[in-house]
């Protein structure tokens, strides 16, 4: 294949990881910047979302586009609760305290796996896309006849995959308008800026919490209801993109929501075009080296705050 | 150890009651233990199952299970083996070669079995032989990989039950070349496995005169895959694949929707699709191309009386799917094997008049005199041919074709097609 076309393809796959992992990491970033936790069952959310995507479709049915939409709400509203419950019974008991929650949020980590695997199986299951039609790109070359128009081999994407990428774009832009524009943002901001303070002003702290544990998992399982038409639902899906998750909010900057997706954006691009053009294990490898990068020269990421 | 001190010292009276209490429990609980009530010792033979409960192997694993059981139902109803009933002892080794050798390890002294059995991954399989090696455990595997017959393993360590990947690529290379095309580029999983169908299949193509013009290694634990067919070369003429793990069926998708309309000659092993329903949506693009398969899971026009017997005991229906289930599609190519080899431990017992840990040596020779094996209820893949010396079993292999989201049988390879020359020894190895 020719060097425009590759980009092109390699820039389609790379936007749908970003997209994916962008909504997945504001939530881990979410999670961190307001309540400093740091959630290791967030890959589980992810996981959990798409196994409750599968369990919705094959409950109703009928046409994939109903069943869809219908999961579409209904998977991270549960994990979402799930989560909230999970706050209050674990993670307030044991008031915030940094190491143990990481102890925590690993135990709750294989606990959803376990049972994950006793209920659900450990098979891959796929959900029907809505739509899916494959689309091939055309590209442009010089002959005697001038410009003209060509279809380069295996050059495609499909209407679910760029669906996937406007999707995640539209809720992003949901998630700032929540966070800048209305009064349940502004709650959440004073409780990150300082938690304290925002209980002497009467702000419920605890429910406060409890919700930004819930949307930090609800969003999770959101971006696992997307991808999981294009992958398939597996009890073991959950580890690979949280390890991403974490790589893409420490580049960003941990609790800013905007570098976190720049720096999803940047992870996503570079492993799609890294791997068309060279190797997928080599654009795991730089992402890694870009995460000891920023450690070394910019500790509190591309957007984080400094913390002297 | 507390247990044991404490019945010796228990009055003699009082044992006699216990066991003629146990004798009668067991008379009206179990009645299939009076079959066994005649031979000396009536203590099960106990064969450890490796088995891939969790991790990228689930999916064989849960349908070796059902095989294993299956097989063991069948033996125990007919007596047992030597009149003892076998006992299967499961542990899960999550499809990882470190805990496959602390499960192989847990058999041979703590649960005291007869032989381990049962591996499938070829990593868990290189991972747990060594292991068994040392403590002298027969170590049946059932795992397809070139592995055992080409001498990496030790004299404990058998596959009897279903063919090694090069025997299969070689008989697969003189139909790829003759009717697919000669310009082959491979797409396989990057693991010992994919090794082999990477080293053995080039050297088959080369030698029809045909040639792997790119070889894309994608690691197993991949979900993602539009990304590494841009390397295909738009010279291939036919596209062979092979992928394992939970995500086979977006490999398969991903491959179609990168190709549209125009797409190459495509020669697949099943094992892309093990598992995995065919007439899943985004699969239509594979109608009209072939698929290897160790045993066709669709029953064919000309099913053998022994297929239906088999599929029937395991519970498998006409299209390969559980009868308990439709869309639970079994592993239907590979899990024979471990029906095979439970039936030649059985024979090889028997054949070595086994009574216990102490005559697993003779076991495995037993079993490596074993040579020509018929089409049979034991062998309801087909006809066998087990060679002694290098461990490895050769059969025929099946090539189908997809239509009507279907796999018809197009060829069935000859044993001869499969063989090739010994690079092994093992009965020199001392035990």
């Amino acid at each position: 294949m020719e060097l425009a076309p590759y980009l092109i393809l390699g820039s389609i796959e790379g936007l749908v990881t970003a997209a994916v992992l962008a909504l997945m990491a504001v939530g881990l970033s979410l999670v961190f910047g307001v309540m400093r936790v740091v959630n290791v069952a967030h890959g589980e959310f992810f996981m959990l979302g798409a196994v409750l995507a599968w369990f919705v479709a094959d409950m109703i049915g009928g046409h994939p586009a109903i069943s869809f939409v219908a999961a579409l709400f209904i998977a991270p509203v549960l994990v979402g609760s799930l989560a909230v419950v999970a706050d209050t019974m674990i993670l307030k008991r044991i008031k915030y305290d940094p190491e143990r929650t990481i102890v925590a949020t690993i135990g709750l980590l294989y606990i959803i796996q376990q049972v994950t695997l006793m209920t659900y199986g450990s098979n891959a299951r796929p959900v029907e896309p809505p739509f899916n039609q494959r689309i091939s790109i055309p590209w442009f070359e010089w002959t005697e006849s001038g410009l003209s128009m060509y279809w380069p081999w295996g050059l495609g994407t499909t209407t679910y995959k760029l669906a996937v990428i406007g999707f995640a774009v539209i809720l992003l832009l949901a998630i700032w308008v929540l966070m800048t524009r209305t009064r349940i943002g502004l709650i959440m901001r004073a409780t990150q800026l300082d938690r304290d303070v925002a209980q002497a002003y009467g702000i419920n702290v605890d429910r406060v919490y409890a919700l930004v544990f819930g949307l930090g998992a609800g969003l999770a399982a959101l971006a696992a209801v997307l991808i999981v038409p294009i992958q398939q639902a597996h009890y073991l899906m959950g580890h690979d993109p949280l390890l991403l998750s974490f790589i893409v909010v420490i580049i960003g900057g941990l609790g800013s929501l905007a570098g976190t997706v720049v720096a999803a954006v940047l992870i996503g691009l570079s492993d799609g075009l890294i791997s068309v053009f060279f190797t997928p294990t080599l654009a795991k490898i730089i992402a890694t080296l870009i995460v000891t990068f920023v450690l070394i020269f910019r500790p509190s990421g591309l957007l984080g705050k400094h913390n002297p | 150890m507390k247990k044991t001190s404490k019945s010796l010292l228990t009055p003699r009276r009082q044992i006699i009651k216990g066991a003629a209490a146990s004798l009668a429990l067991g008379a009206v609980s179990m009645p299939l233990m009076g079959r066994y009530a005649q031979t000396q010792s009536a203590e099960p033979i106990k064969i450890g199952f490796q088995v891939h409960r969790t991790g990228i192997g689930a999916a064989y694993g849960r349908w070796y299970d059902r095989t294993t059981m299956a097989a063991v139902e069948k033996i125990n109803n007919a007596g047992g083996i030597n009149g003892r009933p076998v006992e299967i002892i499961a542990e899960d080794d999550g499809t990882d070669p470190k805990r496959g050798a602390e499960v192989v390890e847990k058999f041979a002294t703590q649960h005291n079995a007869d032989l381990a059995f049962g591996t499938l991954f070829s990593h868990v399989v290189y991972g747990s032989a060594p292991r068994a090696g040392e403590l002298k455990i027969p170590y049946f595997v059932v795992s397809e990989g070139h592995h055992v017959a080409s001498g990496a393993l030790n004299r404990y360590t058998l596959q009897p039950g279903i063919t090694d990947v090069k025997s299969q690529v070689q008989a697969m290379a003189p139909f790829v070349a003759n009717n697919l095309g000669k310009k082959v580029t491979m797409v396989y999983p990057d693991f010992a496995f994919g090794h082999d169908h990477r080293d053995y299949f080039s050297a088959a193509i080369e030698a029809q005169g045909g040639q792997v013009i790119e070889k894309i290694a994608i690691p197993p634990t991949e979900t993602s895959f539009t990304k590494y067919f841009p390397k295909i070369p738009r010279d291939t003429e036919v596209i062979y694949h092979v992928m394992v793990g939970p995500a086979v069926l977006t490999f398969v998708k991903e491959m179609g929707e990168f190709f549209g309309s125009s797409r190459p000659e495509i020669f697949g092993f099943i094992d892309s699709l093990e598992a995995t329903d065919l007439s899943s949506p985004g699969l239509e693009f594979l109608e009209g191309t072939y698929f290897w398969e160790g045993n066709p899971r669709y029953a064919q026009a000309n099913q053998s009386e022994y297929d239906k017997a088999y599929r029937a005991a395991v519970g498998v229906d006409a299209n390969g799917a559980s009868v308990s289930d439709s869309k639970d599609v079994s592993t239907y190519a590979h899990m024979f094997g471990c029906w095979e080899t439970l039936h030649i431990v059985k024979a090889g017992m028997e054949a070595s008049g086994y009574r216990g840990t102490g005559d697993r040596a003779k076991l495995i020779e037993a079993v490596e005199s074993m040579s020509d094996m018929p089409h049979s209820d034991a062998h309801p893949q087909g006809a066998k041919r087990f060679n002694g010396k290098t461990h490895q079993v050769f059969g025929h292999q099946y090539i189908t074709k997809v239509s009507n989201s279907k796999l018809d049988l197009v060829h069935t390879t000859s044993i001869e097609d499969t063989l090739y020359p010994d690079e092994v020894d093992y009965t020199k190895q001392s035990f």
